[in-house]
């Protein structure tokens, strides 16, 4: 149950598109198809995932027992820009056609903000106050968190295939009618607020 | 390029977020009020200086092939500098900018100087540049801010001067980052296309 509310929170309450404003870039900068947006939702809940799992367990049994917290930026942002690297590697190995659907955002992710937000926002305070620091909560939560970029994403996606066949004053083509389209979409966000 | 031109390029016609679209996340979230908008502001235009300035240096140095994780250190440093000095100094913007300093690490625009101008520029012109780009980001930030916190809230820096029974409280809210981001964005680009325009014209009439 604890779960299932923590899933609508992240998804609808605090989307972290739409009311946490993390991970602007890629949601502006790939979503003008809903095919591409997909797949960068993927590689993201991909990403998000395993970065948060291995940044929360290097919190939990190397930064605070060492008295290191302070490094905790510098650390974070080395290991998710080496994950990345490192994912890109295996996959083209492993598996080529997974590499083939996902390679290209995979770079771009060491950018996303979204992934470092999140890595640090669970470090600061419990996901589930009862439990405590968990890193399991940690990785559920991102995952979570990840599926709600990925809805925001894709709503947004198919809402500018549409914006395409509109005529738009000089001036406000491009991303500002971008920006004001999502700025509608987050006040419809803006009616989940008080559901959990 | 002269060496004023360096400096105020990045004001208005290669302003980081308004014209090249560059770190939007903190531009949409910290926006609520001036006051965190030029705490923002400040903190990024310190780390786009001395990182500017010291990959500059360093320019020599760094193997072409490890540029950019060596850039990611130089910049965390600052970073976490600024975060530090911050929670000392002034524990309350620390409280309500959260994230977003740890965040300036990912913020486009000090990656893209750093990889644009200041690993290709002398020390002095790199200094120059970091700090242009800062000024330009606060002025977009402060401007969008003012726009926020004057319909949201009823208040300049804190004074209040419309009554919270008269607010438009959407406008401090998450649309309203939005929204208003929207309309400034259109606002320049419009202006910057018209001054184009009469400039072309005015090229055509002396030939």
């Amino acid at each position: 149950m604890e779960y299932i509310l923590l899933l609508i929170g992240a998804v609808l309450v605090n989307n972290i598109i739409l009311v946490q404003f993390l991970g602007i870039c890629p949601f502006l900068g790939v979503s003008s198809k809903v095919n591409t947006a997909l797949g960068m939702g993927v590689a993201v809940i991909f990403v998000m995932t395993l970065a948060t799992l291995v940044t929360s367990t290097l919190q939990k049994y190397v930064l605070v027992p060492l008295n290191i917290t302070f490094l905790q930026t510098i650390v974070f942002i080395l290991v998710i820009a080496s994950l990345v690297q490192m994912v890109e590697i295996i996959l083209k190995k492993m598996s080529p056609s997974l590499y083939k659907a996902l390679g290209v955002y995979l770079p771009l992710i060491t950018t996303n903000c979204a992934v470092l937000g999140i890595a640090i926002k669970v470090t600061e305070q419990p996901i589930i106050a009862a439990h405590g620091f968990s890193i399991i909560d940690s990785t559920i939560y991102s995952i979570f968190i990840a599926i709600g970029f990925t809805v925001a994403i894709v709503i947004f996606a198919g809402l500018r295939e549409q914006l395409e066949l509109v005529s738009i004053p000089k001036g406000m083509k491009g991303v500002p009618i971008s920006l004001i389209t999502a700025g509608i979409l987050a006040m419809a966000f803006m009616g989940f607020s008080n559901l959990v | 390029m002269s060496k004023i031109k360096i400096l105020t390029k990045g004001f208005f016609k290669e302003n980081p977020s308004l014209i090249l679209v560059l770190g939007m996340c903190p531009t949409l979230a910290v926006t609520t009020s001036v006051n965190n908008a030029l705490g923002m502001g400040a903190a990024t235009t310190f780390v786009l200086l001395m990182s500017n300035i010291i990959i500059s240096l360093l320019k020599n140095v760094i193997p072409d092939k490890v540029r950019i994780p060596c850039f990611i250190v130089i910049i965390a440093t600052f970073v976490s500098m600024v975060d530090l000095i911050i929670q000392g100094f002034v524990p309350a913007l620390s409280e309500s900018l959260g994230v977003f300093i740890p965040l300036i690490v990912v913020n486009c625009i000090v990656l893209g100087r750093a990889e644009a101008f200041a690993s290709k520029n002398t020390v002095f012109d790199s200094m120059l540049d970091g700090l242009g780009m800062g000024i330009g980001f606060t002025i977009s930030l402060v401007l969008i801010a003012a726009v926020r916190e004057v319909l949201g809230a009823g208040s300049f820096m804190g004074w209040q001067f419309i009554p919270s029974d008269y607010n438009i409280l959407i406008f401090v809210l998450a649309p309203g980052a939005f929204l208003v981001l929207g309309f400034i964005m259109a606002l320049v680009r419009h202006c910057v296309n018209k001054v184009e325009e009469k400039r072309k014209s005015k090229m055509c009439a002396t030939k």
